[in-house]
């Protein structure tokens, strides 16, 4: 097959789904955690930016330390991640601030931190790194690789492919916390009184529960997940960090919504636009496999996707899909009954 | 009119804490030399001709990108999709004058009609639906940046050729953005009328007095006409205005299609100028988001919206010459703080006119009214409501 090997291939497709999922579940379960105790967090994308840019400089800083071998690189990448978590918790606190304490509207207040995030991240970017250095690098260290375990595997094997090309520690913290996040959510009082601000604050507090300190709750932890959400998309990305994460938590959103604020259907709903992401990305190689096919079975060429609106068009279908399925399942739609409304005591 | 000053102290006041802002950031970073690269920030706009007319081209497409946020607004909507309603809009005026070769005016209107169009999806799926028009127009925010990618490299004309890219007019290397309107169609970009002569700048032509005359056309629809006050009586209570007989749903859609036909416009004006070509983006177009902060610092007053785009794009200009010793990014860390005030403007709203009222010493006074943002001036279009009754 022109050299290609399908296996490979298939490998690939699937560690690099993963990969690109677990930023996704993430900032979308965090969001999920905002939303389900009322407030709208359309700052998800300046959360991750922040976590994001944190996260990458405190691996820089701790660079020296690894190289040096005075820090386990994956103790290092602990501690950036947590870093990058600590940060989006900071800097979610100017939404909950203006949402909550302020009752300001909370999409323009979630605009405004969007806006502020990438500004920031490249003024800070500027002062650590000197004038005109944009790009924040990513140490090698950083990803898992065969030799921590002290494997030797063939490069470009199936195994390796699998499990070692796109490995990070970040995915074994999200399975983590994403079992953490179902239980909180579903099996803790704390998740039950969250969810029950989320649909009638009023009634929430009329048995006793502080409304502003569950939805405060709620936005820290978006925060903290959208900000190590962040750095797991700039580790997936691979290319540093240039102030931004590629509208990552707009898609998370829309993965939030496509998963109907459920912990389960957004797993699903993250390694669908994964999947379409990557295979965006793949779309030269599935031209070729498109022109095999051709060939073996004697279509005319037109029929493959053209290489050039491939690449534009694989990553546009998510968002396309979600608007199709946000139109079909309107009646059904679970959306937190009271997300966006500023709490009023007074209108109980 | 005490409304209205409110607003505008309001307005001063987020300008003046964010400006305050982006000088102690300035401070901490490099403490020799915020002050003289501040003054020159603030001064920049009006320092030469040439920067002036700088301030007047980019502010055309925001006061238009403003209005559109802000006419949405009005009816109780948040028009997020600005920026995809923009790219749409000037994609379809790029369309029009390089493939088609048509003049300007008719760029203009097709840039306004496919605003229209991509407007009207969040609108007829908010009013049929009912899914939430923020959420909508963030996706076609990014179907249509790509939707417009795809088109601009996939176009080929009956050589083969991409006719959108400069290959297919010039010989010319460059494959991520648009031909360029000086060679492609000249009779399509927008009539100087001797500015440029004026102000010695290329970038000046009419179009910043097309987005005054549209954003008081807008004013006038807003608080003159029977169909704005329908659409300013769905913003406040849906519920209410079906009650008196409004079809909200319509209204819904027509807002939206109203907003991303302004907004298209705005596209269209800033493309069609002729300095500037459509680059392959895979980021969102910052003229929408913009258009946002100018639409929250006019308190959404489609007259205010010309002066807060001017001000937005005075220090955008200014910005630039930050330029070397600070990133010009500073400006954006201004602008969304300044946003992050106005989303509490209640609150100051509400302080302002309580020390407006102690200064008559009247202070038996009721408390003002938690009048939410979008409700500045209502009461006058009720007036002229009534007086037309």
């Amino acid at each position: 097959m022109n050299g290609l090997n399908v296996w490979t291939v298939v490998a690939d497709i699937i560690s690099s789904t993963i990969v690109f999922a677990v930023p996704l579940l993430l900032v979308a379960m965090g969001g999920m955690f905002s939303e389900r105790s009322g407030i709208i967090n359309i700052a998800l994308e300046g959360i991750m930016i922040i976590g994001a840019l944190m996260g990458c400089l405190m691996m820089r800083w701790l660079d020296p330390l690894v190289v040096n071998g005075q820090l386990g690189s994956q103790l290092a990448m602990l501690i950036a991640t947590l870093f990058a978590g600590v940060c989006g918790i900071a800097f979610s606190v100017l939404l909950a601030f203006a949402s909550i304490n302020l009752k300001a509207d909370q999409t323009i207040g979630g605009t405004a931190l969007n806006m502020l995030a990438p500004a920031l991240a490249i003024v800070l970017t500027w002062v650590v790194q000197g004038q005109g250095q944009t790009t924040i690098l990513i140490p090698t260290w950083s990803r898992i690789t065969e030799a921590n375990f002290g494997l030797t595997l063939e490069k470009g094997s199936f195994i390796q492919a699998l499990f070692f090309k796109n490995f990070y520690l970040t995915t074994i913290l999200t399975i983590i916390l994403f079992a953490a996040a179902v239980i909180l959510m579903y099996k803790t009082r704390f998740g039950l009184r969250l969810r029950s601000c989320g649909e009638h604050p009023q009634a929430a507090a009329s048995v006793g529960i502080n409304v502003f300190k569950m939805r405060y709750a709620g936005v820290l932890i978006s925060g903290f997940l959208g900000g190590i959400g962040g750095l797991a998309f700039t580790l997936a990305a691979g290319s540093g960090f240039q102030s931004s994460v590629a509208g990552y938590g707009f898609l998370a959103l829309a993965v939030m919504i496509f998963g109907n604020w459920k912990p389960w259907s957004i797993l699903g709903a993250s390694l669908f636009f994964a999947l379409f992401k990557v295979v965006g990305a793949y779309a030269t190689t599935l031209q070729k496999l498109g022109t095999v096919f051709n060939a073996l079975f004697g279509w005319p060429d037109k029929i493959g996707i053209k290489e050039g609106i491939s690449s534009y068009l694989w990553p546009m279908l998510p968002y396309i899909i979600t608007m199709i399925l946000l139109v079909l399942t309107s009646k059904k739609s679970r959306a937190p009954k009271a997300e966006g409304i500023p709490y009023d005591k007074g209108m109980r | 009119m005490k409304k209205g000053l409110i607003s505008v102290l309001s307005s001063v006041i987020s300008i003046l804490i964010g400006l305050l802002f982006g000088l102690i950031l300035l401070i901490i970073v490099n403490p020799a030399q915020a002050f003289p690269k501040f003054g020159e920030m603030l001064t920049a706009g009006f320092s030469s001709a040439p920067k002036f007319a700088k301030v007047l081209y980019q502010a055309a497409p925001l006061i238009m990108t403003g209005l559109a946020v802000a006419f949405a607004f009005k009816t109780g909507l948040f028009n997020i999709g600005a920026s995809g309603q923009y790219t749409v809009g000037a994609f379809c005026a790029l369309a029009c004058a390089i493939i088609f070769q048509m003049p300007w005016w008719i760029c203009l209107i097709a840039s306004a009609i496919a605003g229209a169009f991509w407007g009207f999806f969040p609108g007829l799926f908010k009013s049929l639906f009912n899914v939430n028009e923020v959420i909508t127009s963030i996706m076609f925010n990014w179907i249509g940046m790509m939707a417009v990618n795809l088109l601009c490299m996939n176009l080929l004309n009956k050589d083969g050729k991409n006719v959108m890219l400069p290959p297919a007019w010039v010989s010319s290397p460059i494959k991520d953005r648009t031909a360029a309107l000086s060679y492609a169609n000249p009779k399509a970009m927008i009539p100087k009328m001797g500015l440029d002569k004026l102000l010695n700048s290329n970038f000046m032509n009419i179009s910043i007095f097309i987005a005054i005359v549209i954003a008081v056309i807008m004013w006038v629809i807003l608080n003159r006409t029977t169909f704005g006050y329908e659409l300013k009586a769905c913003g406040f209570n849906k519920n209410a205005s079906i009650y008196a007989g409004i079809n909200a749903k319509r209204n819904i859609v027509l807002s939206m299609v109203i907003s991303g036909a302004l907004a298209g416009l705005g596209g269209g004006i800033y493309y069609l100028a002729g300095t500037a070509e459509y680059t392959i983006q895979k980021l969102l177009l910052p003229m929408g988001f913009n258009g946002i902060s100018v639409a929250l610092l006019a308190t959404s007053n489609p007259v205010g919206t010309i002066f807060s785009a001017l001000f937005i794009s005075y220090i955008q200009v200014g910005g630039e010459s930050l330029q070397p010793v600070f990133a010009k990014e500073m400006i954006d860390i201004i602008i969304a703080v300044i946003i992050y005030l106005s989303a509490f403007a209640l609150l100051t709203k509400t302080i302002i006119s309580r020390y407006i009222r102690l200064d008559k010493s009247n202070v038996n006074a009721e408390p003002a009214p938690a009048a939410p943002l979008k409700t500045d001036d209502k009461p006058t279009s009720k007036e002229s409501e009534g007086a037309k009754a």
